[in-house]
This record gives structure tokens, sequence and C-alpha cells, in this order.
């Protein structure tokens, strides 16, 4: 695998009694999009907190491009960029000033700055409001200035807390269009969200959060089997003799039950996408195939279902 | 234990200067200050304190031209009765509104996240919002000095002597310290409170308690600890030296104690004064700005001394703060 990025082992933080996160063993490659995701109070954001070094550990060992956030904040944080949950700018300062205020903290040379900033508002579409109030900003226009503040350092690694909050459909698209667009220059995105469709739509990696534990982790596929097991639902639609059908359909490899429905409809659940192997067996048995469709498991059974798991121990 | 040394330890070896950003900060925030809503308001102020205090002085100095040698100095302590002397109220006023908001304005707009999220640590971002306060706060009164003092020059027709001159930029130097100390005061408030009105008005509070309860209750202290109960002249000294110990903890008294010296050269004492003290001095006779200089150093030494307290009280609140809004 190539190197990692962001790497914790057994990271711990404890307010008082409550634990936020509890023994986290997070690994994130280079160029991956990772998706931190769970509930509200999951400790998504406490987890964030600490790669950055804005928050300490308890217990438990970090490393953020190879560096320790606590001892060396500062290489850190001019290396990694973040938009924290709802993001704030200085209303009464342009859009401008905003993210030059930002250039300077991160020493960033006047016309180097000035440069990336006029390069940032181009491909975020916010030139022809640069130089407007921030205070007249819509939550979209502030969620896309967010992005270019962070472009503005060049980063290698991109934190996203929750970033698709308070966006209407069209903005949250636009939005993890602008993540993939990110992800194809290389750059290594970690971002979380409680919103399951978004991750499953840019994520290459998935980490369920629940109480502070990780509960589950792979790709959104990976998950989907490991999680649901035989859920792929295969809806065929064909005329023939039933019982001759349900028979052929069932002899296929990796279909686990096969149940008609009506006339000429059959569901059909396998452990993976066999819509190929299930029209054959239709027509092999002198079926006339009318309609074929795969439900792919959405994240949303895997959450529901691990996060069941989680606190009633396995139904299965 | 151990592991807290060995983590304080670590927080203390950490890479780079503690002051990195420190300069954007500064400029950012003076560049805040001096355009902001506020500073409007505090321009008004100025100009009709500075108009008013020349004004008011102009009209009870001009019978008595001529004789004095300090007359511009006269200028910063004559007040017309509903107007105080230019320092007493407005010092703390401007101080306080340019720091009651500093810290919890950050998280109220949600910036600061993001702006700790940069190369930069939290003692640069307070030291910062610290500085450009300061510097704000001496840009007003020195503006205000330049009003009065240009004012009185041409009002009373006389050009002031390099000693009063001197005299007066002391007073202007004291005044900013002064003005430090409810800049840093301000600034602690609002680490520890998260409505800037709250922290606004507990600055307030504040100020009000040392300027009107203060010396009320050093007296009251001070007569029930050290009670005169025969009448001795022992008695009364040990409940004079109590009293003034205790008021010397108000911040407006050290600053009065400064003033008085300086503005009046006559002055050679402050607190009590013993017959021993006065031998061989010409009563009236003005000292010169050295001695006048020696005699508030003490007094000059705590009012630096108490922003810095301050400050650090500030920065030992604002380490232990949790970032998240
Ligand atoms: N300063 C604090 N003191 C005590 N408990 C805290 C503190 N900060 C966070 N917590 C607790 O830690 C837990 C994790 O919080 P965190 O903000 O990391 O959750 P999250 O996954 O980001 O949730 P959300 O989706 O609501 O943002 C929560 O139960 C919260 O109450
Ligand atoms: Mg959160």
């Amino acid at each position: 695998m190539s190197e990692l990025v962001i790497e914790t082992q057994a990271l711990t933080k404890r307010y008082g009694q409550m634990t936020a996160v509890d023994g986290l063993d997070l690994g994130v490659h280079q160029g991956e999009v990772y998706g931190l995701l769970g509930p509200n109070g999951a400790g998504k954001t406490t987890t964030i907190l600490m790669l950055l070094g804005l928050t300490e550990p308890t217990a438990g060992r970090v490393r953020v491009l190879g560096l320790d956030p606590a001892r060396q904040p500062l290489s850190v944080k001019a290396k990694v960029g973040y938009l924290p949950e709802r993001v704030g700018f200085y209303d009464e300062l342009t859009a401008r000033e905003n993210l030059t205020y930002i250039a300077k903290l991160n020493g960033i040379p006047r016309e180097e700055a000035r440069r990336r900033i006029d390069e940032g508002f181009a491909r975020m579409g916010l030139s022809e409001v640069a130089d407007r109030r921030v205070a007249t900003f819509s939550r979209g226009m502030r969620q896309r200035l967010g992005v270019a503040d962070v472009l503005l350092k060049q980063p290698k690694l991109i934190i996203l807390d929750e970033p698709t909050q308070g966006l209407d459909p069209e903005g949250a698209r636009e939005f993890l269009h602008i993540i993939r667009s990110l992800k194809s220059e290389g750059i290594t995105i970690l971002l979380s969200s409680h919103l399951l469709h978004q991750v499953q739509a840019v994520c290459d990696r998935v980490g369920l959060f629940h109480r502070g534990r990780m509960v589950l982790e792979g790709t959104v596929d990976e998950l989907a089997r490991r999680a649901l097991g035989s859920s792929y639902r295969i809806r065929v639609q064909a005329d023939g003799a039933q019982p001759v059908l349900t028979e052929a359909l069932q002899r296929v490899p990796g279909v686990v039950n096969v149940t008609p429905e009506g006339s000429n409809r059959y569901v059909v659940e396998a452990t993976g996408d066999l819509r190929a192997e299930a029209a054959q067996a239709v027509v092999a048995a002198g079926g006339r195939l009318l309609a074929l469709d795969v439900e792919a498991p959405s994240l949303e059974d895997i959450y529901t279902r691990t996060l069941e798991e989680v606190e009633h121990g396995p139904t299965a | 234990m151990a592991l807290q040394l060995e983590r304080a330890s670590g927080g203390r070896s950490r890479e780079g200067s503690p002051w990195t950003g420190l300069w954007a900060v500064v400029a950012k925030e003076m560049a805040d200050h001096l355009t902001s809503a506020r500073m409007r308001i505090l321009e008004a102020l100025i100009v009709l304190t500075a108009g008013g205090t020349v004004y008011a002085a102009m009209r009870s100095l001009r019978d008595s031209v001529s004789e004095d040698r300090f007359l511009l100095l006269k200028l910063f302590t004559t007040a017309y009765e509903p107007l105080p002397a230019f320092a007493g109220f407005l010092v703390p006023l401007i101080a306080i509104a340019l720091a009651f908001d500093a810290i919890n304005g950050e998280f109220s707009r949600r910036t600061m996240s993001r702006i700790l999220a940069q190369p930069i640590y939290r003692d640069g971002l307070l030291l910062g919002k610290f500085l450009a306060g300061l510097c704000t706060l001496a840009l007003v009164l020195t503006a205000i000095w330049s009003l009065i003092v240009g004012m009185g020059i041409i009002g009373l027709g006389i050009p002031p002597s390099g000693e009063e001159v001197a005299r007066s930029l002391w007073f202007l130097l004291a005044s900013i310290f002064y003005g430090g100390i409810w800049l840093a005061l301000a600034m602690v408030f609002s680490i520890v409170f998260r409505q800037p009105a709250t922290a606004a008005l507990a600055s307030i509070a504040v100020w009000l308690f040392f300027t009107v309860f203060w010396d009320i209750l050093a007296g009251l202290l001070a007569q029930s600890l050290r009670p005169v109960r025969f009448g001795f002249a022992q008695e009364i000294l040990a409940q004079a030296q109590l009293e003034m110990a205790l008021a010397r903890i108000s911040p407006n008294t050290l600053y009065t104690e400064i003033m008085l010296p300086l503005l009046h050269p006559t002055v050679r004492s402050i607190g009590l004064l013993l017959p021993s003290q006065l031998q061989g001095a010409v009563l009236g006779a003005p000292l010169p700005l050295r001695q006048s200089l020696l005699l508030i150093w003490p007094q000059f030494t705590g009012l630096i001394a108490v922003p810095i307290l301050l400050f650090a009280l500030g920065y030992v609140l604002f380490q232990r703060q949790e970032i998240r809004a």
C-alpha cells in the first residue's frame, strides 16, 4: 500500500468521565478520500481536532504527514487544510481581505498570495464577488470561500468537517464535485459526515464511528458485503413457467434465495451482482426475459444495520 | 503526574517561535480597530473631550495667565465640573471598548478554529490582539494629547517650556499603561465569558468598583483591622498606612499618584507626608522632572506590572480553552 498520510494508534480523548474518542486506530493513505461516518456525538470532530493539534489527546499516538501534531503543530498546520464545521468568516471584511489575512498568517509572499487567491476565486466561481463583504454571502458561497481558503496553502491533506451540512441538494452535489476534482490532483482528503449517500458518492473508504469507536471500516463495497452478506437484490421480470424459472435461478452459483412475486416477477437475493448469470439462466430455461434490475446495498442499510448490531448485539 | 510533567515539558519544547504570525495578527486587528464603527464613536468622544477640556480650562485659566510657570500642565488637570479631567474615565472606556470582544468575538463569528488551524500559536494570537489594542489606544490618547496641547498653545498664546512638554509626555505614557490595565482586564473577561456583552459589563463593573467603592471599602477595612482605641499617634498612623496600602490595590489610585507629581511639580510626596520629609524643603518650590519621576517610580512599575500579570492570566486561561465553538 502507499504511504500513510494519517496514522493513529489507540488514540483516546476523555472529557472527565465522558470518553469522546476511544482507542481509535485510523490509517489514511496518500491520495485517498476517506469518510468518517457517524451519528451526532460519535467523536468525529474531536478526532479531527486531535489530528490538527487543536486538542490534546488523552492517550495514544498520532502522525499526520509523518509529524506529531502536538509537538510540531506549525509544520502540520502549514501543510494541512482544515475546513471546520459551519465555517465562519469576518463578515465586515471582503472575501479577498479574509483570504489575504490567512495568506499572511501562512507567511505567503504578497505577490504569490494575490496570485493564489485569484486562482482560488476563479476555481470556486467567486471571482465576481471577491471584493464584496462576506456578510452578503449565502451559505453555499461561504462554503466555497472556505475551500478557496483551504487551497491557499496548497495543502497535501485536506480535512473537511461536515462539508455539505446546510447546503441544498444542488449545492451539495456541486461540493461533492469539488471534492472529486481535488482528489484528481492527488490531494488526500478526510471528510466527516452523517449524510450517508454523499459519503458513498465520493469516498474510497469509509470508517463508521459510534460512541468514539470505529465499528466498521472498508470500501463501500466491502462494507456492504461484510455487513449485509447476501443482500444484492436482483429483480427479474420474465415470462415462462414459474416453477421452472424459479428452479433455474436457484441453481445459479451465488444465489441465496428466490422469491416469485406475481405471475412473472422474481426477487433474487445474491451475494453479488449476478444480473448476467440470472439472464442466462432464464434464457436457458426457455423463459422470455422482460426486465432486469439490481438494487445495490446502500450505505444507509449498512449504517442502520451496523448501528443496530452495535447497540443490541448481533441480530442474526 | 509524571505523565503531566512530561507533557508539559513536551509543550515547552514545541517547534518554532511562539510569536509566529504575530505581526500579521497585529496588522489585521489594528486595521479592524481603526476602521470600525466603534472607532468613529471614540473619535467623536475624543474631539468632544479634548475640546471640552481645553474650553473649560481656558475659562478658569485666563485670569491667572502669566503668573503660572506650568500653564500647559494645568490644561490636563483643570476640569470644568461635569466634565472630569480627560484621563479619568475616557482611558478605561476606550480600553474596554477595544478589547471586550477580542476572543469571544472570534468564537461567536466561528472564525477561531479556522484561524488556529493556520501555522500560528495561541500565544501569537493573544499577544497580537493585545498589542493591536495597546497601539490603537496609544494612537487615540496621543491624538487627544496633541489636540489639547495644540489648542492650549493657540488659546493661551504662550509656547510651553521643554519641561512642561516632557512632563505631559510622561503623563501620556502613564495614561497608555493605565489603559493597558483595562485592556488586559477586558481581554481576560473576553476569554472567560462567551458573550461579548457580559465581558463588557464585567469590565465596567470592575472599573466602577474601583472608582466608586474601593476607597470607601479601604477606609472601612482599615478602621476595623487597625482600630484607633486610645488615640495614640502610632495608632492613627498605622490605620492611615493600612488604608493607603489598601487603596493602592486600585489601579485608579496608582494612576492618580502618578498623575499628581507629574502634573503638579510642587507635589513632593505622595501619600502621607511626615514633618521630617519637609525639612530643608522650600514649600511651593517645584521639583525638577527627575525628582518627580523618582517619586512615582514604584507606582509606575506597578502600572506596567499589572497589565503583564493580567495578560499572563489571560494566556493561561486561553491555552486551556476548548477550541470548538
Ligand atoms: N469540551 C467538551 N467537554 C465535554 N464533552 C465534550 C466536549 N467536547 C465534546 N464533548 C463530547 O464528546 C462527544 C463527541 O463529540 P464530537 O463533537 O466529536 O462529535 P461529532 O461526531 O463531531 O458529532 P456531530 O455530528 O454532532 O458534529 C460528544 O458526546 C460531546 O458531548
Ligand atoms: Mg462534529
